[in-house]
C-alpha cells in the first residue's frame, strides 16, 4: 500500500534532479535551441566566479542570519508572554500569530507600499505628520526590510511552537523550583530554557529550509535590487534561468543550492529522526 | 494551584492584547482601506479613519482583473492538489502505522528528505518538461506539483495521526466477532477522522499560500492568488484600496481556517517533533 506513495515521491526526487545535473554540465541556452554541448565545470566556474554569486551567498545567509535572529529571540519572549495566564488568550493568540496565514505575495506588498512606501506609506505619514523627514525603506534599507517583512511572517510560527511546548511544561516542578527559592531569572534558565532547547532546534531547522528559498517576498519587492543587494541564490538561479534563459549555468546554481540546503537538512533530519525510536 | 490575582492577569491581559494589535496590524489596516475610497486611502492615517466607507473597491478588483477566475483558481488548485495527495497518502501512512516493517523507519525518513529540495534547484527541468507537454499556465499542471511537494508532509502528519490510534481496540473488535471490514469502517475510520481532517486543512492552507511554483508556471489563466497579487507589484499595486481589497479576499478564507488549526500546524510543521 506503500507503493503509489514511494514511486511518486521517487519519481519527483529522480527525475528532475538528474536533468539538474546533465544541464549542469550543458553549454544550453534557450535562446539558441538545438546548439547544446558538453562543456564539463564551464558553468560551475562561471557560476561561483560571478560577482554576484557571492553577493547573493552573503545575502542568503544575511537574510537567514537576520530572520532567525529576530524570529528565535522574539518567538522566547511572545511565548514566555502567552503562556501567562490572561484572558482571551485564544482571541489573543490568534492576533499575534495571523501573519503566518497571510500569504507571501500579500505581505510584501503590503509592506512596501502600504507601510515603507515614503510618500503615501504609513510610516511616511506619520514621520510628515510629526514634522519627520520620512525613511525611504527600500532605498536606503532594502536587505533589512526585506528581512524585516519576512521575520514578520515567520516569528508567529517559531512562537507558536514554542508556546505549543511550553504549555506541556511540567508546572509542579516550576512551582517546587519556586518554593525552593529560585527566582524568576533562574527558573528560565535553568528549568524553561532547556525545556525549550529541543523546540528551538526545530523551529530553526525548519525555517532554515524555507529561509533558503525564499522568492516570492524578494520578486514582489526589488526585484533583487538595487543591483544585487536583495539577491539571494534561490533569486540569481531564477534570473539565469528564467530570464536569461541560460540553463546550464543556471542548473549548475540549482546543484550548488540542493547541496547547501542538504547540509542543513542532515542536522534536521536527525533531529526528526530521534523522535521516530 | 496558586491563586493569581485578577490584577495581575488584567496586566497580562493588556500587554498581551497590545502585542497582538501590533503584530497583526497590517491586516487590521487593509482591512480598514479596502472600504475605503480610493483618495481617501492615500491621506494619513487620521483623515483615513474618519472618511466614509465604501464597498467600490471591491467591484472595482472584480471589473478590472476578473478577481473570481483568480480566487477559482486558488480554491481548485489547493482543493484539488490536497484530495489527490491525500487519496495516496492515506493508504500509505496507514500501511507504516499499522503494518510497520523493518524499512519503514528508513522510508519516513527518505520522504521527509524530498521536502528538503530546494525548489530552485528543480525549476529548470520542471519548467521544461511543463512546456513540452503543455501543462505551463494549466490548473492540472499546478495540481500535480502541488500533491508532490505536500505529499511529504500529509504522509507523516497521517502517520502521527495513525500512531496514536491503540491497536488493543482492534483486538478487542476482533475478539468481538468483528471482520476486517467492520473493523474498518467502524473502529479504525471514526478514530481516524480528526487527524485526516487537521492534515486537510493544513495542506488546503500551505497549497492556498504556496507561491513559488505558482508564480513561475502560471502566466494568466491558471495564477491562483499568489500570483495575481504579485501583478499588483506594478504600478497598481499604488492604489492601495484596491491592494487592500484584493489582500483581505485573497487573506481571509485562509485566517479563518487558521483559527482552527493552530494546534495542529505545529505537528504538521515539525513533522511531529514538538506537540
Amino acid at each position: 500500500m506503500m507503493s503509489p506513495s514511494v514511486l511518486l515521491l521517487l519519481g519527483w526526487m529522480l527525475v528532475p534532479l538528474t536533468m539538474t545535473i546533465y544541464f549542469s554540465f550543458l553549454r544550453y541556452n534557450l535562446l539558441n535551441p538545438g546548439t547544446e554541448s558538453f562543456t564539463g565545470w564551464t558553468n560551475y566556474y562561471y557560476f561561483v566566479t560571478d560577482p554576484s554569486f557571492t553577493d547573493a551567498l552573503v545575502n542568503t545567509i544575511s537574510i537567514f542570519g537576520g530572520v532567525l535572529f529576530i524570529t528565535t529571540i522574539g518567538g522566547i519572549a511572545f511565548s514566555l508572554l502567552l503562556d501567562q495566564p490572561m484572558w482571551k488568550s485564544g482571541l489573543i493568540r490568534m492576533l499575534v500569530i495571523a501573519p503566518f496565514f497571510v500569504m507571501p505575495t500579500v505581505s510584501a506588498l503590503v509592506w512596501k507600499n502600504m507601510f515603507m512606501n515614503p510618500v503615501n506609506g504609513f510610516f511616511g505619514q506619520i514621520a510628515s505628520f510629526l514634522g519627520l523627514q520620512p525613511f525611504d525603506f527600500f532605498g536606503q534599507a532594502p536587505l533589512l526590510s526585506v528581512i524585516w517583512i519576512i521575520s514578520w511572517q515567520w516569528l508567529p510560527f517559531a512562537t507558536l511552537i514554542l508556546l505549543t511546548a511550553l504549555q506541556s511544561l511540567d508546572r509542579e516542578q516550576l512551582e517546587a523550583s519556586e518554593m525552593d527559592g529560585a527566582n524568576s531569572f533562574s527558573r528560565f534558565i535553568f528549568i524553561i530554557l532547556p525545556h525549550l532547547a529541543r523546540p528551538i532546534t526545530v523551529a530553526i531547522l525548519i525555517q532554515t529550509i524555507f529561509l533558503l528559498s525564499i522568492f516570492a517576498e524578494i520578486l514582489v519587492t526589488t526585484n533583487g535590487g538595487p543591483g544585487t543587494a536583495t539577491t539571494n541564490l534561490t533569486y540569481l538561479i531564477y534570473v539565469q534561468s528564467l530570464l536569461q534563459f541560460d540553463v546550464g549555468a543556471g542548473s549548475a546554481g540549482g546543484v550548488i543550492a540542493i547541496i547547501l540546503a542538504n547540509i542543513v537538512a542532515i542536522f534536521l533530519m536527525r533531529m526528526i529522526g530521534k523522535n521516530l525510536e | 494551584m496558586r491563586a493569581i490575582s485578577n490584577n495581575r492577569k488584567a496586566l497580562n491581559t493588556a500587554i498581551a492584547l497590545t502585542l497582538g494589535l501590533f503584530m497583526s496590524f497590517p491586516i487590521i489596516w487593509i482591512l480598514i482601506l479596502s472600504f475605503k475610497s480610493e483618495l481617501d486611502a492615500i491621506g494619513n492615517p487620521l483623515q483615513v479613519l474618519l472618511s466614509s466607507w465604501t464597498l467600490d473597491s471591491f467591484s472595482t478588483v472584480q471589473g478590472r482583473s476578473d478577481y473570481l477566475k483568480h480566487f477559482s483558481n486558488s480554491v481548485i488548485i489547493s482543493l484539488g492538489s490536497t484530495f489527490l495527495a491525500l487519496l495516496v497518502a492515506i493508504p500509505s501512512a496507514w500501511a507504516m502505522a499499522f503494518v510497520p516493517g523493518k524499512q519503514t523507519k528508513n522510508i519516513l525518513m527518505w520522504m521527509l528528505s524530498t521536502k528538503m529540495l530546494p525548489p530552485v534547484g528543480v525549476l529548470i527541468p520542471i519548467y521544461l518538461l511543463f512546456r513540452d507537454y503543455g501543462l505551463l499556465d494549466t490548473r492540472v499542471g499546478l495540481v500535480i506539483i502541488l500533491t508532490l511537494i505536500n505529499l511529504p508532509i500529509i504522509i507523516w502528519m497521517l502517520y502521527t495521526y495513525f500512531k496514536e490510534i491503540p491497536v488493543d481496540i482492534l483486538e478487542a473488535a476482533r475478539m468481538d466477532g468483528a471482520g476486517l471490514k467492520q473493523e474498518i469502517l467502524y473502529v479504525l475510520t471514526p478514530m481516524a477522522i480528526p487527524g485526516i481532517a487537521s492534515t486537510l486543512i493544513l495542506n488546503i492552507i500551505l497549497a492556498w499560500n504556496e507561491a513559488f511554483w505558482t508564480i513561475n508556471l502560471t502566466a494568466s489563466n491558471a495564477a491562483p492568488l499568489t500570483a495575481f497579487i504579485a501583478s499588483y507589484s506594478s504600478p497598481e499595486g499604488l492604489f492601495y484600496a484596491k491592494l487592500s481589497a484584493a489582500s483581505i479576499m485573497a487573506i481571509a478564507p485562509i485566517l479563518i481556517m487558521g483559527w482552527f488549526s493552530q494546534k495542529q500546524l505545529v505537528r504538521g510543521l515539525t513533522f511531529g517533533a514538538v506537540k
